[in-house]
């Protein structure tokens, strides 16, 4: 039984499948919610190599380069929104965010 | 089964399983560390499908700078953690049902659809560069040669983002006495002195003659 493309396909299924369900389960938590925000990530750039290595194709692996850059500025400023957010209501409940009355 | 196929499986349950913890565990602090083996499987997956680079790459920048940067913030937090957790076990079956159903369609879609086992002849690569450089070298020449535009875009995007990290989390204190020493170069001598005129003798106010016994002893 060799390994086909499909496997790390589903592999990045599961994985993008199973960050859903984070934010599904942890809608109160801010810093989990980006944790599983990085693991979707993550499962998408697993496809873009394996499409790569099965396809031969190298133009996937630099857009796998790029978005692990958006995905380290998209933290950063995450982050530093999280500190100011919890510095100025001592708290990260997302349900408590509702001063612009959405 | 080879060598390659066992070693997927063993990742790919250790990834998973990790994954799995990242999203259920009470700790936001073992969060952040089931996230660094995730992150670090993931990285021996790619490993395995030959992203040499980008698999290294992932293990540098993300667990050694991205990760801990998590790490820094989350121990900072002093987050209430029973109160953030209100309704996790009520939603829990819903959204197994709704990832199970996810899984097994887009698995039976994809292990049923794609059956690429072989890899194929480069295509839509520069000539002579897949086949005898390096993974490393061959994704520099592609990123410096046709991707130059997107590399100095993404670099700007991270200047911008630094600066705005920086500028979002910057606070000046309100009882610093901190002097900044750039108003202290610049300072002119007449900022600081100012030369008033002041006359030392008042002219002599005449007085009328009769008065000046009584008011004698004013100057």
């Amino acid at each position: 039984m060799t390994l086909t493309l499909g496997h790390f396909l589903s592999l990045g299924a599961v994985l993008f499948a199973l960050s859903v369900i984070g934010i599904f389960l942890n809608r109160k938590n801010l810093i989990v919610l980006m944790m599983a925000i990085e693991l979707m990530l993550l499962a998408v750039n697993t496809n873009f190599i394996a499409f790569s290595h099965y396809l031969g194709d190298l133009n996937g692996q630099i857009f796998v380069f790029f978005i692990l850059t958006v995905a380290a500025a998209e933290a950063a400023i995450g982050l530093a929104i999280l500190v100011l957010l919890f510095r100025n209501k001592a708290s990260i409940n997302v349900d408590e965010l509702d001063s612009l009355k959405g | 089964m080879s060598i390659t196929t066992g070693l997927f499986y063993l990742f790919s349950t250790v990834l998973l399983f990790s994954a799995f913890r990242v999203i259920t565990t009470r700790n936001p602090v073992h969060a952040v560390l089931f996230l660094v083996l995730t992150f670090f499987q993931a990285s021996m997956i790619w490993m395995l499908l030959e992203a040499e680079f980008l698999s290294l790459t992932l293990i540098l920048v993300y667990v050694g700078a991205v990760m801990v940067l998590f790490l820094f913030v989350v121990m900072m937090l002093d987050v209430n953690i029973e109160k953030l957790r209100v309704g996790f076990w009520k939603h829990f079956p819903l959204a197994a049902i709704m990832g199970g159903l996810i899984i097994f369609e887009m698995c039976a879609l994809l292990l049923g659809e794609f059956r690429v086992s072989e890899v194929q002849v480069a295509v839509g690569v520069l000539e002579g560069v897949v086949s005898q450089d390096s993974n490393t070298r061959a994704l520099g020449k592609l990123l410096y040669l046709n991707y130059l535009y997107g590399l100095e875009i993404a670099a700007a995007l991270l200047l911008v983002a630094m600066i705005a990290a920086v500028g979002l989390t910057l606070r000046h204190r309100k009882d610093s006495k901190a002097i900044d020493p750039g108003t202290q170069v610049r300072v002119k001598a007449k900022d600081r002195l100012k030369v008033v005129k002041v006359t030392t003798t008042l002219p002599a106010v005449p007085v009328a003659s009769g008065d000046a016994s009584a008011e004698g002893g004013k100057p």
